[in-house]
């Protein structure tokens, strides 16, 4: 323990206790390092067995697959961080689809205004999760768990009810469609590949939530909240207004993936989505998210999206049989848990 | 037997502001009182806290220390009685209102997220930014600098403000906590049992800082089971029993020795002895005992 002396001197630089970190240390204090690890490997493996794999079309398909997983695992991963779990992604992605393509049907509008009134409701359910957990104060795995099962029903049960079938009727001949599949589901081409948009809208929504979380008020908050929310809150943090607003960035992601998945084809399978959920929050936690709050990345959410899509399509590219595909993921799972343990034992270990 | 209380009207004559020179508080508890349903928390607590002056208030578990200063704190709100701040009678409605008037709190649970870096739990709620709009961030490296500064000024070298703070030892962590409500102007700063965790040596550490923080003007609430660390650090005494304030003295008028026997009860211990003996326990320990707290003033 120190003891207080005259504190005269200048203070130093740099103090000679800490020795300079290289950045390889650095790197390995990050919590995405296991993801890292694990993705490295994962490509190396792959690009061994297959030729087919590091070929740039074949990789834009890995990439449009982690994108489509890395989109949700964004929103995901924040709300991990600030200490809650949601359950309802995988079906609210779907409802977020069919609320834009049967309103625009219904009342044959401008699909433009179907999409705007998804955003609204993906931000309302988001909102409606955050609320009842607040007011409530049940785990956000039950309160969530009873949106999901809610969801599904009303996606099933609605669509049948306004459309009178189990898929969206098309609204590929609609107002605005083309416009609106220009934005969410085509692609660009980059030196002969075709890269789908829905990469860069991955990209663009990592690099936003990294600097929020990083560098911004509320990302401190995030971290605050889910680290310790009643620490949190005696020092003057709102905690119900951050839970509440990252449960509705979870919506925003959930709008932005089913407006994809509605544009990219013209219609939406109502019972889709279910066991989606677990994909994002696997992609999570391997990015190196702690289950129970305080710790994580958006970039590792990303990685652990990424490992998904080389995962899924590296089985095909080496002409595997897909059963297998489960098992990686599951093992890159309890290894990834394994590693975030350690680094969390290592962060709470007292000197004492 | 409460002959030398402190009474509310000789308090205030000392006490002036210093930009209005009328007589005030920093802030004052008049007859507060609190119950959850039906269970009476807190009834009936006066007292007053003033600049440079450690008002220490002891008592046992289930007394309601922690009541009272969930109370000053914000967490709760008052049922009876009236709370001021510098005069003026106020209702908290969240700890971040009782933070906008001064009133800063360092908890027993320490209220520091362990897993993030020791900077930004210091500015955690009150963090500092540049620029505008939607592109204002984080001004990163000054609030470590700060942090640094701010902690060697309270005499904690630390080695680095970029480690979790869960690294740090409880004294260490407390003395984060106490330069963090120091650095953002607190008024008035609420100790919750701060010394209840730690070892011998670094209880004196952080009692040393109390007394820093009183010397540089706050009004400091030391809450405490123990009146070895309250005695030399405190300047007022509120001895809270049940809910029940059962006294409130000056330091002039009570000596460690009386502390202690108020609140460990010697009347009680006399009854528990007798109690045990019947049962075939040792009454002579408990008699020892006694007979020790009686002594305790000696062993100082």
């Amino acid at each position: 323990m120190t003891i207080t002396q005259s504190v005269t001197k200048p203070p130093a630089l740099r103090d000679e206790r800490v020795t300079k970190r290289n950045p390889f240390q650095k790197l390995l204090a990050r919590p995405e390092v296991g993801a890292l690890v694990g993705a490295i490997v994962l490509f190396v493996f792959f690009a061994s067995v297959s030729q087919t794999f590091i070929q740039p079309n074949a990789f834009a398909t890995v990439l449009y697959g982690s994108s489509t997983i890395g989109i949700m695992a964004v929103g995901v991963s924040l709300l991990m961080i600030g200490g809650e779990f949601d359950l309802s992604t995988g079906v609210a992605v779907i409802s977020s689809a069919l609320t834009a393509s049967m309103f625009s049907w219904y009342f044959s509008m401008n699909v433009w205004v179907g999409v705007v009134l998804a955003l609204v409701v993906s931000l309302g359910i988001g909102f409606i999760n955050g609320w009842i957990l607040m007011k409530t104060k049940l785990p956000s795995f039950i309160v969530t768990l009873a949106t999901f099962l809610m969801l599904t029903g009303l996606n099933l049960g609605l669509t049948r009810m306004i459309g009178g079938g189990v898929s969206s009727p098309s609204i590929s001949s609609m107002d605005g469609y083309q416009a609106a599949r220009a934005i969410f589901a085509s692609s660009v081409n980059i030196a002969g590949v075709d890269v789908n948009n829905t990469v860069f809208i991955w990209i663009a929504l990592v690099a936003v939530a990294s600097w929020v979380l990083l560098r911004t008020k509320v990302g401190n908050w995030i971290f605050a909240v889910g680290g310790d929310a009643n620490a949190a809150r005696a020092v003057g943090v709102p905690v119900k207004a951050t839970k509440i607003g990252l449960f509705m960035a979870v919506g925003f992601c959930a709008w932005v993936l089913g407006m994809h998945n509605l544009f990219a084809f013209d219609a939406v399978q109502s019972g889709e989505g279910v066991g989606n959920e677990f994909l994002y929050i696997i992609a999570a936690v391997i990015g190196g998210c702690l289950l129970t709050g305080g710790y994580g990345s958006a970039v590792g959410g990303a990685i652990g999206a990424f490992i998904f899509g080389m995962a899924n399509k590296g089985i095909v590219y080496a002409q595997w049989n897909p059963d297998w595909f489960k098992f990686f993921l599951g093992l890159m799972l309890l290894l990834a848990t394994i590693v975030n343990l350690y680094v969390k034992r290592r962060a709470d270990a007292s000197k004492g | 037997m409460n002959t030398r209380q402190i009474d509310q009207q000789q308090l205030l004559k000392d006490e002036k502001d210093p930009l209005t020179h009328t007589p005030v508080h920093l802030l004052s508890l008049e007859s507060v009182g609190k119950h959850y349903g039906s269970i009476v928390a807190l009834t009936d607590v006066t007292m007053a806290v003033d600049n440079g002056r450690v008002t220490c208030v002891l008592g046992d578990n289930g007394a309601g220390k922690s009541t009272l200063i969930k109370i000053i704190a914000g967490l709760h709100q008052h049922d009876e009685g009236v709370l001021k701040v510098m005069g003026e009678e106020r209702k908290f409605g969240s700890p971040r209102d009782a933070l906008d008037v001064g009133i800063a709190t360092v908890y027993q649970d320490l209220a520091v997220v362990p897993l993030m870096p020791i900077w930004r739990n210091f500015f955690l709620g009150s963090e500092l930014t540049t620029g505008v709009g939607p592109f204002k961030k984080l001004d990163v490296q000054q609030m470590k600098d700060i942090t640094k500064k701010e902690l060697a000024d309270m005499g904690i070298d630390l080695r680095d403000v970029e480690q979790p703070i869960g690294q740090l030892s409880g004294g260490e962590r407390q003395c984060v906590a106490i330069a963090r409500a120091v650095y953002f102007g607190a008024k008035v700063l609420i100790l919750d049992e701060p010394t209840a965790a730690l070892g011998v040596k670094q209880s004196g550490v952080v009692l040393r800082y109390i007394l820093q923080a009183r010397d540089r003007g706050l009004g400091v609430i030391f809450i405490t089971h123990n009146p070895h660390h309250a005695f030399p650090v405190g300047d007022r005494f509120l001895l809270l029993k049940r809910g029940r304030s059962i006294g409130y003295y000056d330091k002039k008028d009570i000596t460690l020795d009386e502390l202690t026997s108020q609140m460990a009860g010697g009347a009680e211990l006399a009854e528990l002895a007798h109690e045990l003996e019947q049962l075939g326990g040792h009454g002579d320990i408990v008699k020892a005992v006694q007979a020790e707290v009686a002594d305790v003033g000696d062993a100082r």
